[in-house]
């Protein structure tokens, strides 16, 4: 295989991861964007998002056992949606017990309660499933497709196609629609939007809602290369707030390029610099600290000033 | 039983020091960091090199511990606190998980029967407890003191400034970005030296015992004593080893899940910032305008009907 192919083979892995980050990202973008404050729980709530798949699925298909075909596909799509609307309420009651009361305290507040709520949902899952980790069975046939030199399996292909169908939803979501509009609005300013008769807590709410979800088909997708335990949402969502950053934290379509082009770095850089394949993570890192050196509002943000 | 109450004493200390370390950079300047679990690692395997692979003596260890984490506090300090303070959190984050990450990587084993520390001839073994509860109570209470007098010093009135507004304490002249790197080193130097205590009482070094759980033990105990209040960050340490060990000192070692503490940690944190914010004991009050001690302010106290008017305040 000449260089060049094995780059561009790369570059569909990191496509592949990227889709992943992005779906993750935009839970975090879209918090930030209206309550200015990091969700931690975020990756936490992906991992929950992937139990419940998990547990879905194979309680609908047998799990390992079942062999792949029509029917374990729709399982999967039921398992996926049945865990997004889970992951939304989960995000919901979060948000309405530890955050919500926190709303005006001040910046340190309602972090540390995020630290919180994402140590009781990574733990209690510990608790409940057990520490080791678990495949995610693939519910298609994962024969790999060859296309010239480079090879793509079916799950990569699942995964693009997922997280590009949901993008394109919450995209026509924000722009198009009345309540995506009180969203806009809201993140740009609170108190005039409610003087608008928006109800801000009513977008916040679901803010949160939409924000899980995603996650849920993240964790769901991420699950496929990464199996299912519980802290696998610790070191995914740093990740995708990372890209979250790099997009411009706070702008949706800087979370969806953030998150793609973090995959990429990810993918290419490590075999690139000789990274070994444990310290991979650290490349995410790097490209942060970068990125926070270099454009500190990422590629979309815009310049704000802090004003007294 | 007793033996348990010691371990709560000797990792109580631990933690206190560390919390002392947090506390510098969360209580006084108000920055969220999340990688104690990072700079306590680095303290570790700086005793750990130094007494093993290098067969110095103990007592060295403590300053180049203390320079090798606040060296790397302040390599990722500059980058990052420049920044607004949600973003500092992320990446200390990251860096405690990378730390650990480099560790494990580059000696996934790490280091067992490191040689024991001596003072004045004196052995240090982890079986009598005693001895140790005292070592690491006097570093307590160093930098208890130490700390304390920063609170009161120019240093850090400066901190506190810059955590109660940014803009403000910058329209007056303070230095945002060079106080805040400050604190952030001196925390972490302090974070070092409880690794090398730490490490001094166990005598083995492994990268799997240095996660994110650690970091989110030591800013429990912050939050729950009160921010800022050197004071209250002791008396967390001993709720917080106290939780720690309650299957233990019940004996309920199989009936409580391993998770429940973790899980009551984060319980306590969400609790706290929805009930109590400021931490049991609240923060310190400092009266700046105030020069005197309390030992003469108490003085003062009983002479001033003799001195009548003008005290030295």
């Amino acid at each position: 295989m000449s260089t060049l192919t094995l780059y561009m083979q790369y570059i569909v892995n990191g496509l592949t991861l990227g889709a992943i980050y992005s779906l993750i990202a935009l839970g975090y973008t879209m918090v930030y964007g209206i309550l200015k404050f990091i969700n931690f729980a975020h990756g936490d709530i992906l991992m929950v998002g992937a139990f419940i798949g998990l547990l879905i699925y194979n309680g609908l298909t047998g799990g390992e056992a079942a062999d792949p075909g029509a029917w374990t596909l729709i399982a999967f799509f039921i398992a996926m949606i049945i865990s997004m609307i889970a992951c939304a309420l989960l995000g919901m009651l979060i948000e309405r017990i530890a955050y919500k009361p926190l709303r005006n305290a001040n910046r340190l507040a309602p972090l540390l309660s995020a630290i919180g709520v994402s140590f009781i949902l990574s733990n209690g899952a510990a608790w409940i499933f057990g520490t080791q980790s678990r495949r995610f069975p693939y519910p298609f046939n994962n024969e790999p497709i060859h296309i010239g030199a480079i090879t793509i399996t079916p799950h990569q292909i699942v995964v693009i196609v997922v997280s590009v169908i949901m993008m394109v939803l919450l995209t026509s979501f924000v722009s198009k629609t009345r309540m995506g509009k009180a969203m806009r609005a809201a993140s740009l300013d609170q108190s005039t939007s409610m003087l608008m008769g928006i109800n801000v807590n009513r977008v916040i709410s679901l803010t949160f809602a939409i924000g899980s979800a995603l996650a849920a088909v993240g964790g769901i997708l991420a699950s496929f290369d990464f199996r299912v335990y519980p802290s696998m949402g610790t070191m995914t969502g740093l990740k995708a707030f990372v890209a979250a950053v790099i997009g411009g934290i706070g702008n949706i379509q800087g979370a969806m390029i953030g998150g793609v082009l973090l995959g990429i770095l990810e993918a290419v850089g490590a075999p690139l610099l000789h990274i070994p394949n444990g310290m991979r993570d650290t490349v995410a890192f790097a490209v942060l600290i970068i990125v926070l050196l270099v454009k500190p509002d990422g590629i979309l943000g815009k310049n704000e000033r802090e004003k007294v | 039983m007793l033996n348990f109450f010691q371990l709560i004493l000797i990792y109580a200390g631990i933690y206190a020091i560390m919390a002392i370390g947090q506390n510098c950079i969360t209580g006084y300047t108000g920055m969220l960091s999340l990688c104690h679990a990072g700079f306590f690692c680095i303290g570790s395997y700086a005793t750990a090199i130094i007494c093993k692979v290098f067969g110095l003596s103990f007592w060295l260890s403590l300053p180049v511990a203390a320079l090798a984490a606040g060296l790397v506090g302040l390599l990722i300090g500059i980058p990052t606190l420049r920044l607004k303070g949600d973003y500092l959190c992320i990446a200390t984050l990251g860096l405690g998980e990378i730390i650990r990450n480099v560790a494990t990587n580059l000696n996934p084993v790490g280091f067992s029967q490191i040689p024991r520390a001596s003072l004045f001839g004196y052995e240090f073994a982890s079986r009598y407890k005693v001895p140790f509860i005292i070592l690491i109570w006097a570093f307590v209470l160093v930098f208890y003191i130490l700390f304390q007098q920063l609170a009161h010093s120019r240093l850090g009135r400066a901190m506190v400034a810059v955590r109660e507004d940014e803009v403000a304490a910058q329209s007056n002249g303070i230095n945002v970005t060079k106080y805040k790197i400050s604190s952030f080193v001196l925390g972490a130097a302090v974070g070092g030296i409880a690794g090398c205590l730490q490490t001094a009482y166990t005598l083995t070094v492994q990268p799997g015992s240095y996660t994110f759980m650690v970091s989110v033990m030591v800013l429990c105990t912050v939050v729950l004593g009160g921010m800022g209040n050197a004071k209250a960050v002791i008396l967390g340490a001993f709720i917080i080893q106290f939780i720690s060990y309650l299957p233990q000192l019940t004996g309920l070692t199989n009936v409580i899940p391993a998770q429940a503490k973790q899980i009551i940690y984060g319980l306590l944190l969400v609790v706290m910032m929805l009930c109590r914010p400021q931490g049991i004991l609240g923060r310190d009050k400092y009266r700046y305008g105030d020069p005197r001690t309390r030992m003469e302010k108490l003085a003062d106290f009983f002479h001033r009907s003799k001195k009548a008017k003008g005290g030295r305040a």
